[in-house]
């Protein structure tokens, strides 16, 4: 027996034992998914590229009435949904109206304006694929930390790290205390009662400070961090004679890790 | 560039070295690489660590074309980037590492939103630029957040401001961005897109007016 020949339209999908032999015009996006698909989009000129993308239109000659249309919907939606709107979509649903309008408008008006209406827009929207695809491609290099990795070795066992201490000379002294007094010079109005500072109690301060400093990892104190700015002239100078009565007495050692580094002050060792 | 290079390697006066001389030099520099934590560059190698050994740039980096040959075949290679040369893993072994490296530190390698990227993107490609024009250009405000993520990842700075009402900051790219997108300078970044000639749009969107 002849069977017929003929050729059967091949079904697309099989939905509910239904077969579906045409494409829908669009497709369903279930809210919760749209809320997704919403979130990704990088502003309104992301949006609008993807719907001229998704329906193939001619970024240079993109019909602007369907296109609004379209956008306007998500717009609703995506106020349904509850989702802060952010105000560029707002501003760009108004340019598209805008549009929209000007080309209603009867030709000669048109031809008045320099050009298309459309032309800013889609300048934009070319720009901003441009930047859109930079972007994707930089995502693309190999990069640190998720593509390669920059190999490191331990130093060996016996390693000792060598540490410069130079000494510091008078000098050296001399200039970081010009560099304190210059600071103190911002808090010039404060008028320090006359007190008497006394040179030996300041000593046993920074002898006490340096002890604390001794339990500490660091050992070391900063030199500048031994004066207290806001005690004015008068009491940087007293800090700084303590200072020089302690080295003079080998009660503390200032040294200094590199040349112009800080100086740092210690007990001896 | 290249044949310059060569021409030097030719020209340039060599004191000779004995061979263990060499061999303790390549080991030196192999060390110094791989104990650094950021790259190393020729430069920095002579003035740091080679101080006591009268070397030239171009001996120090011949012995650094030889390291590079001798890791050629490794899983690590002697790479150069913007701001010198370090050893990292070779790119084919980066799908299999990844888990592994995933594993090793408890956290995933920080992945960067389309928004940051877009961002970055702008910096790098149109440098310098202003927060407004980038914001122009991409549509929608730059949070102050990206911004922040890229300066405190030292991948963008501040190189000054720009001459007009308000003096906005100009944005640019730093070295520590080429680095770890393993680049030696902005040229080898993937050439952009070119944009559709704006000259034949106007024609033809004259001639077709759709609605």
């Amino acid at each position: 027996m002849p069977r017929e020949m003929v050729q059967q339209v091949l079904p697309l999908a099989l939905i509910r034992g239904e077969t579906v032999v045409e494409k829908p015009h669009d497709l369903f996006i279930p809210p919760e998914a749209l809320e997704v698909i919403l979130e990704s989009f990088e502003g309104p000129l992301d949006l609008l590229l993807y719907l001229i993308r998704k329906q193939k239109f001619d970024i240079l000659d993109m019909p602007i009435a369907p296109i609004a249309t379209q956008y306007m919907k998500y717009i609703e939606v995506m106020k349904e949904i509850k989702m802060e709107l952010a105000a560029e979509y707002l501003v760009m649903a108004a340019i598209l109206m805008e549009i929209k309008s000007r080309l209603l408008l009867p030709k000669q008006a048109v031809e008045e304006e320099d050009g298309d209406p459309r032309a800013e827009l889609v300048r934009r929207l070319q720009e901003y694929e441009v930047i859109k695809n930079a972007a994707q491609q930089l995502d693309q290099i190999p990069r640190l930390e998720r593509d390669v990795f920059q190999a490191h070795a331990e130093l060996a066992e016996d390693f000792k790290s060598a540490v410069f201490e130079t000494d510091v000379e008078l000098d050296e002294l001399v200039s970081a205390l010009q560099g304190i007094l210059k600071r103190t010079k911002a808090f010039e109005h404060h008028h320090i009662q006359k007190e008497s500072l006394s040179t030996r109690e300041r000593m046993a301060l920074i002898l006490e400070k340096l002890k604390h400093a001794a339990t500490t990892p660091t050992v070391f104190v900063e030199f500048s961090e031994l004066f207290t700015v806001d005690e004015g002239r008068q009491g940087v100078v007293v800090t700084f004679l303590a200072i020089l009565e302690l080295i003079k007495e080998s009660l503390i050692e200032c040294v200094q890790t590199k040349v112009f580094g800080q100086l740092r002050v210690r007990l001896p060792q | 560039m290249r044949s310059n290079e060569s021409i030097w390697s030719i020209t340039s006066t060599f004191t000779p070295m004995t061979p263990t001389d060499s061999k303790k030099l390549m080991q030196l520099l192999e060390a110094a690489f791989f104990v650094s934590d950021t790259p190393l560059s020729v430069k920095q190698l002579k003035t740091e660590l080679l101080v006591n050994y009268q070397l030239s740039h171009q001996q120090i980096r011949d012995v650094i074309n030889e390291l590079v040959i001798k890791y050629k075949d490794a899983g690590v290679n002697l790479v150069q980037v913007a701001s010198g040369y370090r050893f990292e893993t070779i790119n084919a072994l980066s799908d299999d590492l990844a888990f592994f490296i995933a594993k090793l530190s408890k956290e995933k390698a920080p992945k960067y939103s389309r928004a940051l990227l877009e961002t970055l993107a702008l910096i790098a490609y149109k440098q310098p630029i202003t927060r407004g024009e980038i914001e122009d250009i991409r549509g929608v405000a730059v949070s102050s957040y990206i911004m922040k993520t890229l300066l405190e990842r030292n991948w963008v700075k501040i190189v000054g401001n720009k001459e007009v009402p308000g003096r906005p900051s100009l944005y640019a790219t730093t070295k520590v961005f080429l680095d770890y997108f393993s680049l030696t300078s902005l040229t080898q970044l993937p050439e952009l897109l070119p944009m559709t000639d704006l000259g034949v749009m106007d024609k033809t969107v004259a001639e077709t007016v759709k609605l």
